[in-house]
C-alpha cells in the first residue's frame, strides 16, 4: 500500500466503514487539557462557546485559569494580549468566523504586531459546519491570518493532528492560529504520527523508484478525500504523491518544491476560498522556485449555504471525484 | 505613594511645563503628530511618572512594576517626553519622533522601546489589554475571581473620550466589572474633542459617569490640571476594593498655550514658525497660570 509507512497512519485509513470518525476540534480539547497539565502558565479564554469549541474540559479542571468572555471577540483577542504581557500563554477560542474573523484588527495589532504569545483557535472552519449556513462557515480564515506578519498558521487533518498541533503551539513563543472543524471526519493519523512546525509529510507516495505524475497538496480533513482520490487514481494507473501541508505558515518549502520537481504538476486541496488560502501559498512558493501547472480545489469565490456537510463539500466542488478530475486536468496541462 | 508636599507640587509644575515644551519641540521637528491631547495630558503624565508609579526607569522589565497602558496611542508625545524626563532614555532622543529608524514610532510600539507596555494606536483596544494585565497580575497574586488583599501590581490604563465610541471599550468595561478588577485604574482624558469636532456633537458620551457606574466601576471625577486632585484620585483608587476604578479627568486640550486651548483643530496640526515661538514663549513665561490651579 502506498500510504507512507513512516507516518504510522490509521489502520483503517481508507475503510470508511471501520474508520472511527471524530471532529478535529476534539483534538483541540485533548491537546489543551494536556498542555494545561504540563504548563501552569497556559490559560484559556472563550467567547461563549466553551462546549462546542471543546474548551470545556480545561475550564472544568482549571477554573482559575479559564476566563468566560461572553460574546465579545474583540475583547477576547486584546485581553489575551494583556495576559501574554504578564507571562501567560493564552489560548483563545471561538468560531473561526468570529475569531480571527470579527476581531482581525485586534489580532493583527494587539497580538501579532505586539508580539504577544497568544494562540488563536478557530473552530467550525469550512462549509462542513453544515446546517448553520454561510454566516458561520469560515472560508476566508487562512487568507486573513497568513497575511499577518509574526503569525503562524496550521490546519490539522484529524483529531490526533489537532491534538499534536495544539501541544506544539503551546511550546513555541509567538502568535499562532489553528483552524479546526466542527464535523466528524475520518481519523487519518495515529497518536504515533509525526508533527513538526514547518514540516509537510508525504502521506501517500508513488511506487518506489518511480516518479509521481502529479502531487496533491492538501490540508485539513479534506486530506482524507485526497487520499481516497490517490487510491482511485493509482488503481487507474496514475501515480500520485499526497502531501499533508498542515503547517501553512511557516511552510515546508523544500518538500513543496521537491514535489513540484518530481511530479511536474500540482493540485491543492483545502476547505477554503481558493484565493488567498493554502493553495495560493503553495503557488507563491512554486512561482518563485519551480513553476508547474496547478489546479486549486476549494470554494470558488462563493459563499456557503445550509446543508449536510458531505452534500455541501460535493456541491462546492471538494469531493473525491472533483479531486480526480483536477488531477486529470492538470496532467493534460503538463 | 509618598505624601504630596508643597515642594513636590512645585517640582511637578515645573516638570509638566518642561514636558509641554518637549511636546511642542518634538512635533515641530517631526513636522507631524498630535499635540492638543498630549498638552492636555501633560500634568497627569507628570504626576504619573514622577509621583504615582511604582517603577524603575533603569529596570524597565522589573517584574513587580506597575503597568501603564496607553490606549489612545496618538498622544504618545506626552508619554515619550515623560519617560525621557523620568530617565528611561536620553532626552535628546525625543527629537527623533516619527523618523525612520526611531524607537519613538508615530504610535507606540512595545518592542521598539523598553518601558512601553504595549503597542497602541487603533482606538478602543487598550482597555482590553489593561484588563488582561490586571487579570494576569491577579492570577499570580491569588486566585481569579477573588479580590486581591494587597495590590502588588497596579495596572494604569489611559483612554481618550473619543474612543469611548468604540464597542470594544464596553466589552472590556463589562469584563472588568464582572471580575471586580480592583487592581485596575483607568483614566479618561475628558477633553471633549475628537477629530471631527466636539464629542457631544459627534457621538454624545454623557452621562459618561453613570455609564461606567452601571458597568460596576467606581468612578471619580477630577480637574486634570490639578496635581492635588490627580494624586488624591490615585490614592483613593488604592483604597477601593471589589471594583475597577475610573477617573474622568477633565482636561483642556492644548493646555498652556492660549491659541491652542480648547481648539479641536489642534488635535493634529502642524505649527507655523511664529506659532512655535509664541507657544514656547507662553510656556516659558507661564509662571502662575497653570500653577494657580493647584491652590
Amino acid at each position: 500500500m502506498p500510504a507512507n509507512p513512516q507516518i504510522k497512519l490509521s489502520e483503517h485509513l481508507l475503510d470508511l466503514e471501520k474508520n472511527e470518525q471524530r471532529p478535529t476540534r476534539d483534538g483541540y480539547g485533548l491537546g489543551l487539557l494536556q498542555a494545561g497539565d504540563e504548563d501552569a502558565s497556559i490559560v484559556a479564554l472563550c467567547a461563549d462557546l466553551t462546549e462546542s469549541t471543546r474548551t470545556e474540559a480545561f475550564a472544568k479542571k482549571y477554573p482559575d485559569r479559564f476566563i468566560e468572555m461572553g460574546v465579545a471577540e474583540q475583547n477576547l483577542a486584546s485581553v489575551a494580549s494583556g495576559l501574554a504581557a504578564m507571562g501567560k500563554i493564552p489560548f483563545i477560542t471561538s468560531y473561526a468566523m468570529f475569531s480571527p474573523g470579527r476581531n482581525w484588527e485586534q489580532v493583527r495589532t494587539t497580538i501579532c504586531y505586539n508580539e504577544a504569545n497568544v494562540k488563536i483557535i478557530g473552530s467550525h472552519a469550512g462549509v462542513s459546519v453544515g446546517p448553520d449556513g454561510a454566516t458561520h462557515q469560515a472560508i476566508e480564515d487562512i487568507a486573513i491570518t497568513r497575511v499577518i506578519a509574526n503569525l503562524s498558521v496550521f490546519a490539522p487533518c484529524d483529531v490526533w493532528e489537532g491534538k499534536r498541533a495544539t501541544l506544539a503551539v503551546g511550546k513555541i513563543n509567538g502568535p499562532c492560529y489553528i483552524r479546526f472543524s466542527r464535523e466528524k471526519s475520518p481519523v487519518i493519523t495515529t497518536q504515533d504520527s509525526p508533527f513538526e512546525i514547518g514540516k509537510a509529510h508525504a502521506y501517500w507516495t508513488e511506487p518506489k523508484r518511480t516518479k509521481p505524475q502529479a502531487a496533491i497538496i492538501a490540508c485539513g480533513p479534506l486530506l482524507h478525500r485526497a487520499l481516497l482520490a490517490a487510491d482511485q487514481l493509482e488503481k487507474g494507473g496514475v501515480k500520485v504523491r499526497v502531501i499533508n501541508n498542515v503547517s501553512i505558515k511557516p511552510m515546508d518549502e523544500e518538500t513543496i518544491i521537491k514535489a513540484a520537481r518530481d511530479a511536474g504538476a500540482i493540485v491543492t486541496v483545502e476547505e477554503h476560498q481558493v484565493s488567498g488560502g493554502m493553495g495560493s501559498a503553495v503557488a507563491e512558493v512554486l512561482a518563485k522556485n519551480h513553476p508547474v501547472p496547478m489546479e486549486f480545489i476549494g470554494v470558488q469565490n462563493r459563499f456557503g449555504e445550509s446543508g449536510e456537510p458531505n452534500e455541501l463539500l460535493e456541491h462546492f466542488g471538494m469531493g473525491v471525484e472533483h479531486i480526480i478530475a483536477a488531477v486529470e486536468k492538470v496532467l493534460k496541462r503538463k | 505613594m509618598p505624601h504630596l508636599h508643597e515642594d513636590k507640587i512645585k517640582f511637578l509644575e515645573e516638570m509638566a511645563n518642561t514636558i509641554r515644551q518637549d511636546i511642542i519641540q518634538m512635533v515641530v521637528k517631526a513636522e507631524s503628530g498630535h499635540v492638543g491631547g498630549p498638552m492636555g495630558m501633560a500634568d497627569i503624565f507628570t504626576a504619573l511618572y514622577f509621583h504615582i508609579l511604582k517603577h524603575d526607569p533603569k529596570k524597565p522589565d522589573w517584574a513587580d512594576r506597575d503597568r501603564v497602558v496607553l490606549s489612545n496611542g496618538h498622544i504618545c508625545p506626552v508619554l515619550y517626553a515623560a519617560m525621557a524626563r523620568a530617565g528611561y532614555f536620553p532626552v535628546e532622543e525625543l527629537q527623533t519622533l516619527r523618523q525612520f529608524g526611531s524607537r519613538l514610532q508615530g504610535h507606540p510600539h512595545r518592542t521598539a522601546l523598553p518601558g512601553l507596555e504595549t503597542t497602541s494606536g487603533p482606538l478602543g483596544s487598550g482597555l482590553s489589554q489593561a484588563v488582561g494585565m490586571a487579570i494576569g497580575a491577579r492570577m499570580d497574586g491569588s486566585t481569579l475571581l477573588t479580590t486581591s488583599a494587597k495590590k502588588n501590581i497596579n495596572v494604569y490604563g489611559f483612554m481618550s473620550d473619543g474612543e469611548q465610541d468604540c464597542g470594544q471599550i464596553w466589552e472590556a468595561a463589562m469584563l472588568a466589572g464582572k471580575l471586580k478588577l480592583d487592581n485596575l485604574t483607568c483614566l479618561i482624558d475628558r477633553n471633549n474633542i475628537q477629530i471631527d469636532g466636539l464629542t457631544e456633537n459627534i457621538m454624545p458620551l454623557e452621562p459618561l459617569r453613570e455609564k461606567y457606574e452601571a458597568f460596576n466601576w467606581h468612578v471619580l471625577e477630577i480637574n486634570g490640571h490639578n496635581f492635588v486632585e490627580i494624586v488624591n484620585a490615585y490614592e483613593e483608587a488604592q483604597a477601593i476594593f471589589e471594583k475597577p476604578v475610573l477617573i474622568i479627568a477633565h482636561t483642556i486640550p492644548g493646555k498652556g498655550v492660549d491659541f491652542m486651548e480648547f481648539q479641536y483643530q489642534w488635535h493634529s496640526k502642524t505649527f507655523k514658525p511664529e506659532e512655535v515661538t509664541d507657544a514656547l514663549n507662553q510656556l516659558r513665561t507661564l509662571g502662575g497660570k497653570i500653577a494657580s490651579e493647584h491652590q
